[in-house]
This record gives structure tokens, C-alpha cells and sequence, in this order.
């Protein structure tokens, strides 16, 4: 494979890779929007609904550090804050649409906020000034998460149900038998329902980055990035775009919250705020290729079924290694970060534009 | 209004905040015995802040380098100290007041000799690399940080571990009506003494000359002739190991620790370098000192806003002097 492609002129190489990026990223879109009956257990629904949220979230996140080149650590803030705003709203309001509207809009608009406050106030300062600056405000977030316990179930989190459309047992379409139809062996019942909603939601949040980036706006971001004395001195006003794509990332990561909350019908800082979160985001980023957004989906989808599925391997690596000295601690499932932090530290050495960035011919952040 | 700011520079400028700090804070509280012990807490609690902020500032001010990894060798330098004191067992718990400070020296000792092996190698395999490229390096010192985590929970296990403190200081001085915890004087007067040092080492050594020049103009050094990055590599590992240091002294004054504990001081520590401004020495303990005596005064005023106050303080200083309060490189 190497050698044939070795000895293709560049372009065609990577024109050959960016056919072979959008075929991963196409093959990944219709298994999940197929998951319900291609993948019908519990659990691959649960992998597959969390790879819609991480995708969106993610993307969100690549539009500030792979496009605009702004390193921040308070995406999980933001998601939280989406998060926490539906859950409250379902938990007072009872489950109903309404309440996932009003909420979500109240988690959106402290989003906002939040993120002009942190923008405006710290933006045009250096990157790593930021990046620090973030960081504290993120974990004061989680703090105070844990503290409003009144508001927020503190450690907890909360648990509360979501409109009845969700439910599993509520058939879509009625069979002649009275029960929910079936179709490919998964019956039509408000779990693919549920399913959906968080599908095309996550879908539309991903088309509405695609025309961002393609946007004149995105055009700016990335001359910011790679040059911002320059983009300044043309005249566009770096703070001003630095600050709008941190609003509209937020904005974005907020919806990615509601959504996560809606699928899990649980919010906790375990979930939705905690630093592994952000760990997360940032390997998966990495990993997919920064800027580019299809490079978070192929991201995405490679970590989360690894979280999923590589415990399972290493566990059996363990068992399989019992007898010898050391490799057991060394494989044991709980360790399975440590591997990942050490492909991470690899990745950013050999291939800073991630899988995607490599496949394209797009040369690492300079 | 220029006059008073005239007066405010005259007499020592910011660092007098902490005084101001301290004297509101007297104002608010009222009964001086409670005063007197929140101060000593808090100066304690910032000299030890200051041990692990002031390498990670330097380290920034000389080479460009923020190392996300930081808290590893705070953790580290912890979860050493606490395995040391352990290992010396009888030596720290019998009465022997010589035997119990050899212990604890030792135990400071062994943290601080594997901050500074650890930050050499950290900084040959990690930060060489990727310098001068800040978005590298911060993903890459996070990406050390979560191995150096996992390593820690490998090694240590995921359980709070207990730290023997050594009996000589146990228990308080009490003058009139006021205890003082012997170990909070003894963790301030170790953080004073490293202060002095650095700020000897700094001001009065031919190195120390180097590395601040370096601080104010990398390329101008390295046009001499001096080999700066050999200089950053002393650098580096004296901040990792300071770091280490202050790991462990804050380890004997939780009394129990658990792996999260690098990640709980990073976040003080980053508002302390914000705080303070980037590559200087003093603006760290003038932000250490004043997240020390804050975070005590509030958690005894308003309990539930301590954590919040500290972000609150960031805040103010940032808009007031967005480089910081005594930044050594402009931003």
C-alpha cells in the first residue's frame, strides 16, 4: 500500500487521501444514522449516540483550536452548562418539550455570556494566558456545580425523564397486532425515536460548522491563525473574531449538552463537566486532525469505540498475562489511559495534523 | 487621584496588597485570635503555593515553555515524601526531636532529588522537541500529565494515602489566645528560605544574571555566546524540583492525599502565575501570598465562595493589569 502510493506524485497522493477521508467519514455517518437497526443492543445505541454528541462537540472545539489556533479548557463549561440548563428545566417543568426549549435556551444564552465575559476579558492576551485562564474558570464551574447542590444534585448529578415520545415504550407506528411495528427486527418504539432526536439534531449542528467554515468568516479565522499581525494589520479586528467563534463554539457546545442530556436522562459533573471530559475532547481532536472537521468525526468515532471496546481487549491481555512480572499492572483495564496518553504524546510528536490532516497532505500547526 | 497612586507606588507599590488584604480582612473578622490564626494559615498555605508556582513562572519567563505538566511533579513530589515518611516509621513518630527533622529532611530530600532528575528528563524527552510551538506544547505536556497521573495511580493506587507527620511538629504554640500549628510556621520559614535563596541566586550569582537577562531578551544572550539552553535545562529542573518540594510539604500538611492532588494545587498555582505575571519570581510570591491569605479569610467569611474567590481576584487583577501584577516579559 505504501509502496504503491509512495511512488504517486503528490497531489494524486493526496487527492487519493482526501477521497479515502470523506469515504471514512461517509461510512461512519450512515452507520449511525442506521445504528438503530443496524447495531439493535443497548449498549451500541449508547456508543453510537455518544459518538453524535462527541462529534458535535468536538467539531465545536476544533473550530476554536484547529481553525482559529485558541487553545481553551473550559469546553466542558459550556457543555455543562447546556447540559444542566435542560436537565434543571425537565427536573422543575416535568418532561416536555417546552421545558427542553426553555432550558436549553437558558443554558445557551449563560453560555453566551459566559463566553463573551471570558473572551473579551482575556483574549487578546497570549494563547497560553488563555489556555490558563480557561482552565481556572473551568474548574471553578465544576466547583460550583458540586456546591449548588440544591440546584444542581452536587456530586450526584440528577436523574429525570424526558417527554413521553422517548420512551420505549411508546410504539411509533402500531402494527396490526397492537405493538410497536417492526422493521429489520427493531421495533419502531420511542427508543429509535430518542435515538433520532439526537441524530439529526447532532447532524444539522455538524452542517450548520461545515457552512461556518466555509464561510468568509472562516476564511479570516484561519488567516488569524496562521498569521495574526498580518490578519490584523490587513484590518480585520482579531479580538472581535477571536471572541465571535468563542461565543459561537459555546453556543455550539451548549446544544451538544442538551442533547447529551436528553439521550443519558442523567446530568452530573461526571458526564458532562469533569476534566476527563475535556481530556477527551482534546485527544479526540488530536487524534482526528485539527482543523478539519471531518477529522473530529473520524476522531470521535475511533476514541469512543475504544473507551468502549479496548478495556474489554486489555482485560483479556491481562488474564492472558497473569503469570508474567509487571505486565499485568501494565494491562490492566483501569491503565487504559495511560496508553492512550502515550499514543497522544506519539501523535503530536510524529503526526501533529492527526489522521485526517495526514491523509489530506495538510501540514502540522506551525 | 495621581497623587494617591504616586503614594501607593512610594510606599512598595503592589506589593502591598497583601497587607491591604490582610487589614480588611482584620477589619471584617474583628476578633484578632481568629485573625492572627487565618494570617499564619494563609501566609503558610502561600509559601507553599509559592514553592511550586515559582519554577513553572521562571520556566515560562526564560524559554517560552508553559508545562501543563507541572502538577505531576507537585503529585510526584507528594506522594514521595509521604512513602519516605513512611519508610522511616519509628524515626518520625518517636520523640526525638533530631531523628524527627532528619526524617523529614530526608523525606523533602528524596522529593526534591526526583523533581529535579524527573524535570531533566521531562525536558529532554517531553519539551525539547516542541519549542517555540505553544499549541505542541501544551498538548503535549497535558498528554505527559495524564501519563504521569496514570503512573502515579499504577504505583500508589487510587486510595487517599496517609502521611505520619513527624512529632516534633505536631501540635500549636499558644501565646495568649492564640494557637498557632507549628507545622504552618515551619512550611512558611522553609518557603521564605527558598525565596531568599532564589532571589541571592537571581540577583547576586553570575547565573543568575544569565537567566534574568534571558528572561528580558532570549536572543541577545544566546548572541553572546552563552549557551541559554543549557541554562533552561538548570532552569527547568529546579522549578520541577521546587515543584516536588512544595508537593511534599503540602502533603504533610493535608495529612492525607489522593492523585488528584497535583490537579487540585494547578489550578492555584495557574491563578498565582496569572496573578503574579509570567517569568517573575516575586510577582509569584506576591500572588501566592495573596491566593493564601484570601482562600483562608474566605473560607472562614463566606465558606461555600473559596474556591470562587481566588477566580474572582484573577479576574479583578487581569482587568486592573492584564499582563499581571509584576510581569518580568511582557506579554
Amino acid at each position: 500500500m505504501t509502496s504503491v502510493t509512495a511512488t504517486l506524485p503528490l497531489a494524486a497522493r493526496h487527492r487519493a487521501g482526501r477521497f479515502l477521508v470523506y469515504a471514512i467519514v461517509l461510512a461512519i455517518g450512515a452507520a449511525l444514522a442506521f445504528a438503530p437497526f443496524l447495531f439493535p443492543d443497548v449498549r451500541a445505541q449508547e456508543v453510537a449516540a455518544r459518538i453524535c454528541v462527541f462529534v458535535v462537540l468536538v467539531a465545536s472545539y476544533d473550530l476554536l483550536i484547529g481553525y482559529t489556533g485558541i487553545v481553551s479548557f473550559a469546553h466542558t463549561m459550556f457543555f455543562g452548562l447546556g447540559a444542566y440548563g435542560a436537565a434543571i428545566a425537565l427536573k422543575t417543568m416535568g418532561p416536555g418539550f417546552d421545558a427542553i426549549l426553555l432550558g436549553g435556551a437558558l443554558g445557551v444564552v449563560a453560555a453566551v455570556l459566559l463566553a463573551v465575559l471570558i473572551g473579551l476579558l482575556s483574549l487578546r492576551v497570549k494563547a497560553i494566558f488563555f489556555a490558563m485562564v480557561t482552565l481556572a474558570a473551568a474548574s471553578v464551574m465544576m466547583v460550583l456545580a458540586s456546591q449548588l447542590s440544591d440546584f444542581t444534585g452536587g456530586e450526584d448529578g440528577m436523574t429525570f425523564s424526558v417527554p413521553r415520545l422517548f420512551s420505549p415504550a411508546q410504539p411509533l407506528v402500531t402494527g396490526d397486532d397492537g405493538k410497536a411495528l417492526r422493521l429489520f427486527g427493531t421495533a419502531l418504539n420511542g427508543r429509535v425515536a430518542h435515538y433520532y432526536f439526537v441524530f439529526l439534531s447532532s447532524f444539522v449542528l455538524f452542517l450548520v460548522m461545515l457552512r461556518i467554515v466555509a464561510s468568509p468568516l472562516g476564511t479570516v479565522l484561519e488567516a488569524i491563525r496562521e498569521n495574526e499581525m498580518r490578519a490584523e494589520a490587513i484590518g480585520y479586528r482579531v479580538v472581535a473574531y477571536r471572541t465571535a467563534i468563542f461565543c459561537i463554539a459555546a453556543i455550539i457546545a451548549a446544544f451538544a449538552g442538551i442533547l447529551r442530556a436528553v439521550w443519558l436522562k442523567y446530568t452530573g459533573p461526571d458526564v458532562v463537566l469533569s476534566f476527563d471530559i475535556m481530556l477527551d475532547i482534546l485527544l479526540m481532536v488530536v487524534i482526528g486532525g485539527m482543523g478539519t472537521l471531518y477529522g473530529a468525526v473520524i476522531g470521535v468515532a475511533v476514541m469512543t469505540l475504544a473507551q468502549y471496546y479496548l478495556k474489554d481487549v486489555m482485560a483479556a491481555g491481562a488474564s492472558l498475562a497473569a503469570d508474567v512480572p509487571l505486565l499485568p499492572g501494565l494491562l490492566n483495564p483501569d491503565r487504559w489511559l495511560l496508553w492512550l496518553g502515550v499514543v497522544f504524546i506519539l501523535l503530536v510528536y510524529f503526526f501533529p495534523a492527526g489522521i485526517a490532516g495526514t491523509l489530506m497532505g495538510k501540514g502540522g500547526h506551525k | 487621584m495621581k497623587t494617591l497612586a504616586a503614594t501607593f507606588e512610594r510606599f512598595g507599590g503592589v506589593m502591598l496588597l497583601p497587607a491591604i488584604l490582610a487589614l480588611i480582612a482584620f477589619l471584617a473578622i474583628g476578633r484578632p485570635s481568629t485573625w492572627v490564626t487565618l494570617t499564619v494559615a494563609g501566609l503558610a498555605m502561600g509559601m507553599m503555593i509559592f514553592l511550586m508556582a515559582s519554577g513553572l513562572s521562571l520556566i515560562f519567563g526564560l524559554m517560552d515553555v508553559l508545562n501543563f505538566g507541572h502538577s505531576a511533579f507537585v503529585s510526584f513530589g507528594a506522594f514521595i515524601a509521604a512513602s519516605a515518611l513512611s519508610f522511616l516509621g519509628v524515626w518520625v513518630s518517636g520523640g526525638n526531636a533530631l531523628l524527627n527533622i532528619l526524617a523529614l529532611m530526608a523525606a523533602i530530600a528524596a522529593a526534591t532529588a526526583f523533581g529535579a532528575l524527573a524535570g531533566w528528563a521531562f525536558e529532554h524527552v517531553i519539551v525539547k522537541p516542541v519549542y517555540k510551538d505553544h499549541l505542541r506544547q501544551i498538548l503535549i505536556t497535558m498528554g505527559a500529565l495524564i501519563v504521569a497521573d496514570e503512573i502515579i495511580l499504577m504505583v500508589w493506587g487510587g486510595s487517599p494515602v496517609p502521611v505520619p507527620r513527624p512529632a516534633v511538629l505536631t501540635g500549636s504554640i499558644v501565646i495568649g489566645d492564640v494557637s498557632i500549628e507549628v507545622y504552618r510556621i515551619f512550611a512558611f520559614l522553609l518557603g521564605l528560605a527558598v525565596y531568599v535563596a532564589m532571589h541571592l541566586a537571581l540577583n547576586r550569582t553570575r547565573i543568575g544574571l544569565l537567566i534574568r537577562a534571558g528572561v528580558e531578551n532570549r536572543e541577545m544572550v544566546e548572541a553572546l555566546g552563552f549557551r541559554i539552553d543549557r541554562l533552561f535545562i538548570a532552569v527547568f529542573m529546579a522549578g520541577s524540583a521546587l515543584a516536588a518540594m512544595g508537593g511534599a510539604m503540602w502533603a504533610g500538611y493535608q495529612s492525607l492525599i489522593t492523585p488528584a492532588i497535583g490537579a487540585e494545587m494547578m489550578i492555584l498555582v495557574f491563578i498565582v502565575v496569572i496573578i503574579g505575571g509570567l517569568g517573575s519570581v516575586e510577582g509569584s510570591l506576591l500572588g501566592a501570598l495573596l491566593v493564601g491569605l484570601l482562600a483562608n479569610y474566605v473560607a472562614f467569611l463566606f465558606p461555600k465562595m473559596s474556591l470562587a474567590s481566588n477566580m474572582i481576584l484573577m479576574m479583578a487583577i487581569l482587568l486592573w493589569r492584564p499582563y499581571g501584577l509584576k510581569p518580568a516579559v511582557k506579554g
